[in-house]
């Protein structure tokens, strides 16, 4: 007995670096382990995003040495990056993984999804595709790389995040969490959303990106890029966005610091070429990630709750 | 040597707010994010846009927490909301958790994670019941710190007397919940007084501003320096055929233990007693969550174990340091807080989960209910429903390994889960 004491009180506090990125880091695996011990058939969103990538790092490390048997789950916008689709492609391969990909082109054509015009932003409509895919898949979970320092109705949002059947989230009914137990149970039919980073800030990111050199796709650094200024941000020209008659194309030196649906995701203005570069302007920055970059978000107070009470990701 | 060392203060800091309807715990986040530069422009504006819209003359700092669109309809917090800021000191997550009754159980998920817990006073009406209930809920639920914000200075003259009847009803009461280290701090939220500065409003007043308090409060437990438990969460069965290809890793054919190191330390050598079954085996080799084998792992790590001996283990299991072992068994006792609107039915079997375990469970008894308002005890209660807090005995189908809450929260603690539902239906505390 003594000598255990003597053990546990020889314990150097300053000796043993432990940082806010190891506390981070050690909940996400531990919560992506309770997943895979206590789920039937796991997804990862993967759509080739940082915090996606992210997400996919620590799950090779919750499982290491094993191969991850969760399958990658992209629901493609279609109105994507050329490097981001490569880059999706490139990690499968390397990791040897399960890539599902579902297309909201394909609900469209299917039926499934009506749009409004034909170059619409597709983010909203990928609840449709991604529901389908969980049902055709009989997926229990869906893990994915939201934070909730990016949204309002995110920072509500539970870990381990319970869906109904229709796969809609009940903002006023959620299941209580406590501690690091958590409840992963859903009867067939219904589904969880998990959220591993939940705690993570935008600047853990890029830290925790920075620290384990994990791969990205070349969008998020800074590259030459035509776009147009439409209020306030800046809107790259692409064929699915063509600027308007009278608008002054500029050529700029830009970066993502999102990724996605490419008719609603604008670059910011940006030099940085290193990760070490761009935690030095996020740590400086005046303005939210999706607040710079996403433009269907500023549509209403509530866009996002509405979105995700409907079952988005 | 630095042992339980108050004056070290780790890089992060977890809080909530609590304390009764309308004492204005979102106002006091909006106000800390203010005031410390941590709102960004888009949100500043946001809210700027959404005061107006609700005819108001100054921007409302409650906004910035409250997101649902019910909450925002109301006025009122429903869920917890996080919130993240930082200062040159230190990086904080804040929990602002709903102050109505019924959502008790919000308030509970938000402090169970905490380090410390702000309670607001209304400086005009004092402590009210609700007070008493987060206070001591925030206890039962493991928060190690309070500080009382003994807020709307401003409606009071800023009165020092008013400040000390409240700041030593609140220390009494602390007491008696079982807080021990109580610090209460006089503040305006609304108006900003000694938030981030001081102001000449307070002058009697000599302590730290709330986030002087902040960026000097101890964060958890040193659970370092506690005995060695290490859950099992999952079994890794390493051979060719699920490997990862070019993972470098040579030992194939092997089985490894996935989980968390819940407290202490352990080290490759040790011997470790694994529960429940009672078996003995020595330390093999440590595996790190950067897929690094090393000598020693430390609590809250997430690490690989792999022992000398071949053993049958699975999920569940607890691995302790062989002195200072846990208990085991299938009944014991525990202070069980009830969150489902059905009240808890003795003649069901509910899941426990407790660390990496899951098995089903009954009520045996229901011995006493607490009258968090009063402290007061009921024997013989009749049955527990919403936001009662009793205490129990319970019964596993399987053996569990575990500590008293109170000497190890990590292994101390479960949550009830309705079969049928799947709705977390409890928590408990293990006595």
């Amino acid at each position: 007995m003594n000598a255990v004491l003597e053990k546990i009180r020889d314990f150097d506090q300053a000796a043993r670096q432990w940082t806010h990125l190891d506390a981070l880091e050690s909940e996400a695996i531990h919560i992506l382990r309770e997943i895979g011990a206590e789920c039937n058939n796991p997804a990862l969103l993967f759509s080739g995003g940082k915090d996606s990538a992210v997400v996919l790092h620590l799950a090779l490390k919750a499982f290491f040495p094993e191969r991850l048997r969760f399958t990658l789950l992209h629901i493609d916008t279609e109105h994507n990056y050329p490097e981001v689709l490569d880059f999706r492609d490139r990690i499968t391969r390397k990791y040897d993984l399960n890539l599902v990909v579902r297309s909201v082109g394909d609900s469209i054509r299917q039926g499934r999804v009506r749009l409004r015009h034909e170059n619409e932003p597709r983010n909203k409509y990928q609840t449709t595709t991604l529901l389908d895919a969980i049902s055709e898949h009989e997926f229990d979970v869906c893990i994915g790389g939201a934070r909730r320092d990016e949204e309002k109705a995110r920072a509500k949002e539970r870990i381990f995040s319970f869906r109904d059947e229709f796969g809609q989230w009940d903002p006023k009914n959620q299941r209580p969490e406590i501690w690091n137990i958590y409840n992963t149970r859903v009867a067939p039919g219904e589904n969880i959303r998990a959220f591993p980073i939940s705690n993570w800030t935008e600047l853990d990111v890029w830290e925790y990106i920075q620290r384990e050199a994990i791969e990205l796709p070349e969008i998020y650094f800074s590259h030459e890029r035509d776009v147009v200024i439409r209020g306030g941000a800046l809107v790259p020209v692409t064929p699915l966005t063509p600027p308007h008659p009278d608008d002054e194309i500029k050529r700029l030196s830009v970066r993502f610091r999102t990724v996605g649906d490419i008719t609603c995701t604008a670059p910011v203005e940006s030099k940085a070429l290193s990760v070490d570069e761009i935690i030095l302007e996020t740590a400086q920055t005046q303005i939210t990630e999706r607040g710079a970059t996403r433009l269907d978000d500023q549509t209403s107070e509530a866009a996002m709750e509405l979105r995700k009470k409907e079952g988005y990701f | 040597m630095a042992i339980n060392n108050p004056q070290q203060v780790s890089g992060l800091l977890r809080f909530i707010t609590a304390g009764s309807v309308d004492d204005g715990k979102s106002t006091l986040i909006g106000r800390l994010l203010f005031d410390s530069k941590n709102l960004q422009v888009d949100q500043l504006s946001a809210v700027e846009a959404s005061s107006k819209k609700r005819g108001m003359q100054q921007i409302d700092l409650s906004l910035i927490t409250d997101g649902l669109l019910a909450e925002r309809e109301q006025g009122i917090t429903i869920d917890v909301a996080y919130r993240y800021f930082a200062t040159p000191a230190r990086k904080f997550i804040v929990g602002d958790s709903p102050g109505h009754v019924q959502y008790t159980r919000n308030m509970v998920t938000a402090a169970s994670s905490a380090d410390l817990a702000i309670v607001l006073i209304d400086a005009e009406n004092g402590v009210k019941s609700q007070t008493r209930r987060h206070l001591y809920l925030a206890h039962w639920v493991g928060v190690p710190h309070v500080v009382f914000a003994v807020n709307k200075m401003d409606k009071v003259g800023f009165s020092q007397e008013i400040y000390r009847m409240i700041e030593e009803e609140c220390s009494q009461l602390a007491r008696s919940v079982g807080f021990s280290n109580i610090h209460v701090i006089p503040v305006s939220a609304l108006e900003g007084d000694n938030i981030t500065v001081k102001g000449d409003r307070l002058h009697w007043y000599s302590g730290p501003t709330l986030l002087e308090y902040l960026e000097k409060a101890p964060a958890a437990q040193d659970t370092e320096v506690q005995p060695m438990r290490f859950s099992v969460q999952r079994v890794t069965r390493l051979n060719r055929e699920n490997i990862r290809t070019n993972s470098g890793f040579e030992d194939i054919d092997t089985r490894g233990y996935q989980g968390l190191v819940i407290s202490g330390q352990l080290n490759v050598g040790d011997e470790v007693v694994i529960q429940p079954g009672g078996y003995r085996s020595q330390v093999k080799k440590l595996l790190n969550a950067s897929g690094k084998f090393v000598e020693a792992v430390f609590a809250q790590e997430s690490i690989t174990v792999f022992l000398e001996q071949d053993l049958d283990i699975s999920r569940g299991a607890m691995f302790s340091d062989v002195s200072l072992v846990g208990q085991v068994s299938k009944d014991f006792d525990a202070e069980l807080c009830w969150f489902d609107e059905d009240p808890l039915d003795t003649n069901r079997t509910y899941l426990i989960k407790q660390t990496s375990n899951v098995a089903k469970v009954r009520l045996q008894s229901i011995n006493q209910l607490v009258d968090v308002e009063t402290l007061q005890k009921s024997l013989h209660p009749s049955g527990m429903k919403m936001n009662d807090i009793g205490h129990v005995s319970l019964k596993s189908q399987i053996q569990l390994s575990f500590d008293s809450f109170e000497t190890n929260p990590g292994t101390g603690a479960f949550i009830l889960i309705d079969e049928v539902s799947n709705r977390t239906v409890a928590a408990g505390t293990i006595r």
